[in-house]
């Protein structure tokens, strides 16, 4: 029982990560039908940008309390972050826009191939292990056998996630960008009639998923300890897994996918086999697509003729 | 006079666009240096203890800015080029033409090769950059079977090409079916004729996983297929890596036997191939064999692609791609339709495996990650989907520029001996899908022959074309 809970949280915590990168994927998705394969990369980027602001924080400029140091760098990280995936929208998608469909898609691919070799490049191929920091936990239960334990880490990474996705749910639900970003889902060309300024609402589409990826990736910097210029793919292929489970599109269906593949992951890894996490992952991608391709909170695609 | 007021004029225009364009590049210049300052700027390093410590290199940051500002002022100061004609009107048959010169080069490739470079030189540009390269654009026939015709959006095609060389390997390194052939037929025939045997079964079961993998996901449609063949791509890669008895794991399988002359092999054996034709023993000849043999393969997969295309079959692809309601209203099976094109082109991928598997003597499932997949994919649709000739031009461009890239010892001199252009083979690859992908959306080859007309044959611009809703 205490292994299972233990589980649960560590589940949890990593979905909570999941999560946040599967919003940039279903928000994208939703907005212009792209699936934007260069996220997964952009949610590495930010992980070493994150490492770098930190290190030059604490290690240069000697600053003193962590929760100052973590604050100035979840900041400075989502603004970088966000400047890159507006650069590469601007860049890279937006004079595809238009085009036949393959032509987005294979533009984000080779985006994906650059943003990983850029950072082997300028930052190193290998591992780089992060100072370890708030790594203090709580015992929940002090059972002898097997105590479940709750980092500080872990309680960070949840109330963070929360307190974005509230955040977040109030732009999209409550402000006119918000409004904006739905009518664009809804109708692009109509909305362009309407006077929404269609460009500039896709640009910001793409800096929201960025800035949460920029999140998650100073969470996932702090969770795992360790940053490689090669966590850009499966990280993201896991959150896209998320995003169509929860039914791309939608947003509290990638909240929910998330949380359901970290919980899925960590249980598989827990009680089958560590080796085969992945092939886990990737099963439920197809299977999802297979037999329900709208996932668990999606609308159906209807097949006009 | 008026020639003068007309100059009097164009002056304040012109430092106006000047400095607006010096605007502008400053903007760029900014921005790049946003970009680049904690990823560009700052190194992270471990010291001697392992742990952590930031190097600054301020310099890079300062010629990505100079770069960024230069390029962008030049961008908006150059006068705009004449626009181009929308349509290149090129003689009748060129297209024929230049497929058979480029046919006669490639044929005669490795004796300009051994001709330039003499024979130490010779092995590395025939199998650096010849075999390399047509091993990728066989990939890229055999993908475009499923992509360009069919209109299938396939991102796990290197699970065929995986199929198709642990076929082969496992096979031909087997030892019960070592020591079955042994026992029936004579101890030398395995090794030498293992290949040869091998490649049709590793092409079968490369077809056969096509179908397998087919089924489930004929429903789907676009970037949902995409992402679920990638999906299977890298199932196909964890089952390799993990299923250790049999695939050995991330150490991968070696000792795999090299392909022979139809029985004769290529070493300074009495029976060996040099031997036998009274030539002077060099591993030159492997190499040249093997160049051949892969343009051969290449060219049986283009010929099956286009007389297929004028097959029922065919016709029945390009109408899938089409309009798949259309398709289903006249009467084609559909599904028989998708998953012959899934049986083919994973047939070409297992074929294309097995001849990788039988030239390195080495497989890991480190050959057959989803970056391959991408590679290939981009090469068709860089092409120009459908186009054979585009996928081998893309190829070329995109596969020899980054091995070219081996090559360039002599920018070291430049920018001091650290300096590794091989480094930048995958960043420069990337960079160049992006800007190849703004430049021609439609791809290199953008244009199409029908393959039925009535009275005259026009080509169809891509444009026309629609894709992939299959």
């Amino acid at each position: 029982m205490e292994y299972f809970v233990q589980q649960m949280i560590n589940g949890i915590t990593l979905g909570s990560i999941y999560g946040l990168i599967a919003i940039g994927y279903t928000m994208v998705f939703g907005i212009i039908g792209m699936v934007n394969f260069a996220h997964g990369d952009v949610f590495m980027l930010s992980t070493f940008i994150a490492l770098i602001f930190l290190m030059a924080l604490t290690q240069v400029l000697g600053l003193g309390s962590l929760a100052v140091a973590l604050f100035v760098v979840l900041i400075l990280g989502m603004l970088l972050t966000s400047l890159w995936a507006w650069v590469i929208e601007r860049l890279a998608y937006r004079p595809l826009r238009g085009s036949f469909r393959l032509a987005p898609l294979i533009s984000a691919i080779g985006m994906s191939i650059f943003l990983s070799n850029l950072v082997q490049v300028t930052q190193g191929p290998r591992n780089k292990p992060v100072p370890s920091i708030l790594g203090e936990v709580i015992t929940l239960s002090g059972g002898d056998t097997y105590p479940v334990t709750l980092s500080y880490k872990q309680i960070m990474i949840v109330v963070v996630t929360a307190l974005l996705l509230v955040a977040f749910w109030y732009v999209v639900q409550r402000t006119s960008l918000g409004r904006a970003q739905r009518a664009c889902e809804q109708d692009r060309r109509m909305a362009a009639l309407l006077g929404v300024d269609v460009d500039r609402t896709i640009s910001l589409t793409f800096v929201m998923g960025a800035a949460l990826a920029a999140v998650a990736g100073l969470l996932f910097m702090t969770y795992y300890g360790v940053v490689n210029f090669n966590d850009g793919f499966v990280p993201g292929v896991k959150a896209f897994t998320a995003a169509v489970l929860g039914g791309i599109g939608s947003l509290p269906g990638a909240v929910l996918g998330g949380l359901l593949i970290g919980l899925i992951e960590t249980l598989w890894s827990a009680y089958f086999s560590i080796d085969y996490k992945d092939v886990a992952t990737f099963s439920i991608l197809a299977i999802t697509l297979v037999f329900l391709p709208s996932g668990l909170l999606g609308k159906p695609d209807v097949e006009k003729v | 006079m008026s020639t003068a007021m007309d100059a009097a004029a164009t002056r304040p225009m012109a430092t106006a666009k000047l400095a607006a364009a010096l605007k502008d590049a400053l903007g760029t210049a900014l921005l790049t240096l946003g970009l680049a300052v904690p990823i560009l700027a700052l190194r992270t390093e471990q010291n001697i203890s392992n742990e952590l410590i930031l190097q600054p290199r301020w310099g890079y940051v300062a010629i990505a800015v100079a770069l960024a500002f230069s390029a962008r002022f030049l961008y908006l100061v150059a006068p705009a080029a004449p626009a181009r004609p929308r349509m290149l009107s090129l003689p009748r048959g060129f297209g024929r033409v230049l497929s058979a010169v480029l046919l006669m080069v490639l044929l005669l490739y490795p004796l300009i090769a051994l001709a330039l470079t003499g024979k130490a030189g010779a092995v590395k540009w025939i199998d650096n950059f010849g075999i390399q390269i047509l091993i990728y654009i066989m990939l890229g026939w055999g993908l475009n079977i499923v992509v360009g015709l069919a209109g299938l959006l396939d991102l796990g095609y290197v699970a065929f090409y995986a199929v198709g060389a642990y076929a082969y390997a496992l096979l031909a390194t087997s030892d019960p079916v070592k020591s079955f052939m042994a026992d029936w037929i004579g101890a030398g025939f395995w090794p030498l004729w293992a290949f040869w045997i091998c490649l049709p079964v590793a092409g079968l079961m490369a077809a056969f996983w096509g179908i397998l993998l087919g089924f489930p996901v004929l429903r789907l449609r676009g970037d949902y297929l995409a992402i679920v063949t990638l999906a299977f791509g890298e199932i196909i890669r964890l089952v390799l890596i993990n299923w250790v008895p049999v695939t050995n794991g991330y150490a991968g399988v070696s000792g795999i036997p090299r392909p022979s002359f139809f029985g004769l092999p290529f070493n300074d054996s009495e029976g060996g191939f040099a031997a036998v034709f009274g030539l002077e023993f060099t591993p030159l000849y492997r190499t040249i064999f093997l160049f051949y043999l892969i343009v051969a393969l290449a060219l049986l997969t283009n010929w099956v692609t286009l007389r297929l295309r004028r097959l029922p079959i065919g016709r029945a692809w390009e109408a899938l791609r089409e309009d798949e309601i259309a398709c289903r209203s006249l009467g084609i099976n559909t599904t028989n339709t998708k998953l012959t094109a899934f049986a083919i082109g994973a047939g070409f991928g297992g074929f294309a495996g097995s001849f990788f598997a039988a030239r390195q003597g080495f497989i890991s499932p480190e050959s057959f990650t989803f970056m391959e997949s991408a590679v290939v994919l981009s090469i068709v649709v860089l092409g120009g989907m459908g186009s054979q000739l585009g996928v081998a031009i893309a190829a070329f461009v995109m596969i020899g520029g980054t091995e070219i890239l081996r090559e360039l010892d002599w920018l070291k001199r430049i920018f001091g001996p650290e300096f590794e252009p091989t480094q930048y083979r995958m960043l420069l690859f990337g960079l160049a899908m992006v800007l190849l992908m703004i430049w021609r959306p439609r791809g290199l080859i953008a244009f199409r022959a029908p393959s039925i007309f009535l009275r005259e044959r026009r080509l169809v611009r891509a444009e026309m074309v629609k894709e992939g809703h299959g």
